[in-house]
């Protein structure tokens, strides 16, 4: 079957003062209706990636591609209109930092209906009841009471699921998550990776699940990236990341504080030259 | 002998919402006391009262034996006491260079040596001299959550009350931030109270922890009881048993 994403050798690249830093150096993937997990150091060129899959590079950094189709759609050389309407409702992301992402000077409710009117018609009233729908089914306590704050008046975890609930309005076949429950308390994060799987599994959806959590990326993704400096250094299964090959990733399960376990302090990893080549 | 930290019956109300409701934590001085709990559960509103940045409503916080007034802090609090904020994007001026943001604490306490300190704090936490002069959105965002872990710890405080600290952090990084924590906190005889939602990361750094949940302290545990299974509460139980991770058998047979 054809991929619903595929893409060859994509580098993002930035000006810098003293030379050009690449973020992305040369990343291929291709990724169907499964949850594919992307891990990897702080700063690898994850978040980077995502955007310039959804379009949403900074303008001053460069992107270029072997290939880059999202369907039939060659992203190379679609147009920046084209790029506004397939976003939201045929590829979103959640964006890392959600209420820096969210409009801090409108109420999470109008922000979640508003995303949903620019991409059906839909009355007030039938909007209303589905934001608030939505942020129920994101398990929201008090849904009526969270619809009517703003940004800054919500917690973390909050925030986050507000921005997962807008994403998630229009139904998109493409999902980008970067980091989406980094701020939930686990019984929330596993309610919420809940509604990401059904989406996977029933409605056909494909998920780009970016994490630092590998407990969560073992047990709930289908395959997983590990990315070092810009590149993927090693691709598995996710069943089997406890026997990953590259050092990096070995150094990274073995720094994981465990309960119950009397580390101090954690180890660390002894980052090698050679892997950043 | 007195706590570094004592909040007694604590209320925090935003328009009738109750976000903390009679809440009680005692923090002795050199400990590291953990917060875990539900979303929503009023972790960042009781850091943020103690730091003077939530309306309280009821109860009493004091710092060393000595109760602190309602409302506002002054510079001598904030030079003993800091914060790492959950959503360091917020935390950082947008149009402020990680230079400035680290040289503008210093200046305001009056340290002598900022070039050598700033380059120092950088270097504590993974981030070499490439990065002293971006702006926060040229960072990736665990690299701006170290920039917001460096501006804390450089003015020497003796209270860090952390939010999250890092869970926007690969597990490599966090290590080397866990224990860089744990040496600073060691050598300065420093206090923390530090919210996660990662049990396993509380109890790796911390010697207590309450659960919240809605507003109120469900329990407060040795962090020794995570390991030994010692806990009361069911919430404690449900948060517990979550974080062994997903199982897709049980959700995706629950009705949508
Ligand atoms: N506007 C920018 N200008 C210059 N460099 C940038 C800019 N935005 C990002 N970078 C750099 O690009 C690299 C990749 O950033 P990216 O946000 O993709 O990292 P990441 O893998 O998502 O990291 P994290 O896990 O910390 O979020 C980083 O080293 C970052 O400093
Ligand atoms: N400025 C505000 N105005 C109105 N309500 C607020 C404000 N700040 C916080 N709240 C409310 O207080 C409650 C507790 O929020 P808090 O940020 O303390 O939660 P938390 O335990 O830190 O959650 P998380 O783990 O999601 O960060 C929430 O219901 C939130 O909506
Ligand atoms: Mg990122
Ligand atoms: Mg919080």
């Amino acid at each position: 079957m054809k991929p619903l994403l595929d893409i060859e050798d994509l580098r993002v690249t930035f000006p810098g003062r003293s030379g050009s830093i690449q973020a992305v150096r040369g990343v291929s993937l291709k990724l169907g209706r499964e949850r594919l997990g992307i891990v990897g150091e702080s700063g690898s060129g994850k978040s980077q990636t995502g955007r310039a899959i959804m379009g949403l590079t900074p303008p001053q950094a460069t992107v270029t591609a072997k290939k880059m189709m999202f369907n039939d759609i060659d992203l190379l050389t679609a147009s920046a209109r084209q790029r506004r309407s397939l976003r939201g409702r045929q590829m979103a992301m959640i964006l890392q930092d959600p209420k820096y992402s969210l409009n801090p000077v409108m109420t999470i409710g109008r922000q979640i209906i508003e995303t949903l009117q620019t991409h059906e018609s839909v009355s007030r009233a039938e909007a209303r009841d589905r934001a608030l729908a939505m942020l129920e089914a994101v398990q929201i306590r008090e849904p009526k009471r969270v619809f009517d704050l703003h940004p800054h008046e919500v917690s973390g975890g909050m925030g986050q699921r507000a921005m997962i609930a807008m994403m998630l309005v229009a139904g998109p076949e493409l999902l980008i998550a970067d980091e989406p429950t980094s701020a939930l308390d686990v019984t929330v994060q596993l309610e919420v990776l809940g509604i990401l799987d059904r989406l996977v599994a029933d409605r056909g959806m494909g998920l780009l699940f970016i994490s630092h959590d590998l407990r969560l990326v073992s047990t709930f993704c289908d395959r997983v990236i590990v990315m070092y400096a810009g590149r993927i250094v090693e691709e598995l299964a996710s069943a089997d990341l406890a026997n990953a090959q590259h050092p990096y990733t070995q150094g990274l399960l073995n720094s994981l504080p465990r309960i119950g376990h009397d580390r101090h302090p954690l180890p660390v990893l002894d980052r090698k030259p050679e892997w950043a080549l | 002998m007195t706590a570094a930290l004592e909040v007694r019956k604590l209320g925090v109300e935003f328009n009738g919402h109750k976000a903390l409701d009679d809440v009680s934590v005692s923090v002795a001085r050199g400990e590291s006391f953990g917060l875990v709990g539900e979303s929503g559960s009023g972790k960042s509103t009781l850091l943020r009262a103690v730091a003077g940045l939530a309306p309280v409503s009821a109860g009493t916080i004091s710092i060393d034996g000595r109760e602190l007034r309602r409302g506002k802090r002054n510079r001598a609090f904030y030079r003993e006491v800091q914060m790492v904020f959950q959503d360091p994007y917020g935390s950082l001026h947008p149009r402020q260079t990680i230079d400035r943001a680290l040289l503008e604490p210093l200046a305001i306490h009056g340290f002598d040596n900022t070039e050598n300190r700033i380059v120092r704090a950088l270097e504590e936490v993974g981030l070499g001299k490439g990065f002293r002069f971006r702006y926060p959105h040229q960072l990736s965002g665990g690299q701006r959550q170290r920039v917001a872990i460096a501006r804390a710890l450089v003015v020497e405080p003796s209270i860090v009350l952390l939010d999250e600290p890092t869970s926007a952090l690969d597990a490599s990084v966090q290590a080397e931030i866990l224990n860089l924590l744990e040496q600073t906190r060691k050598d300065r005889k420093l206090t923390f109270v530090m919210v996660s939602h990662d049990l396993a990361v509380v109890s790796h750094m911390c010697e207590r922890l309450a659960i919240m949940q809605g507003g109120h302290v469900v329990e407060t545990l040795p962090a020794s009881a995570l390991a030994d299974h010692k806990f009361e509460a069911a919430y404690t139980k449900k948060l517990f048993e979550a974080s062994e991770g997903f199982q897709r058998k049980v959700h995706t047979e629950a009705p949508a």
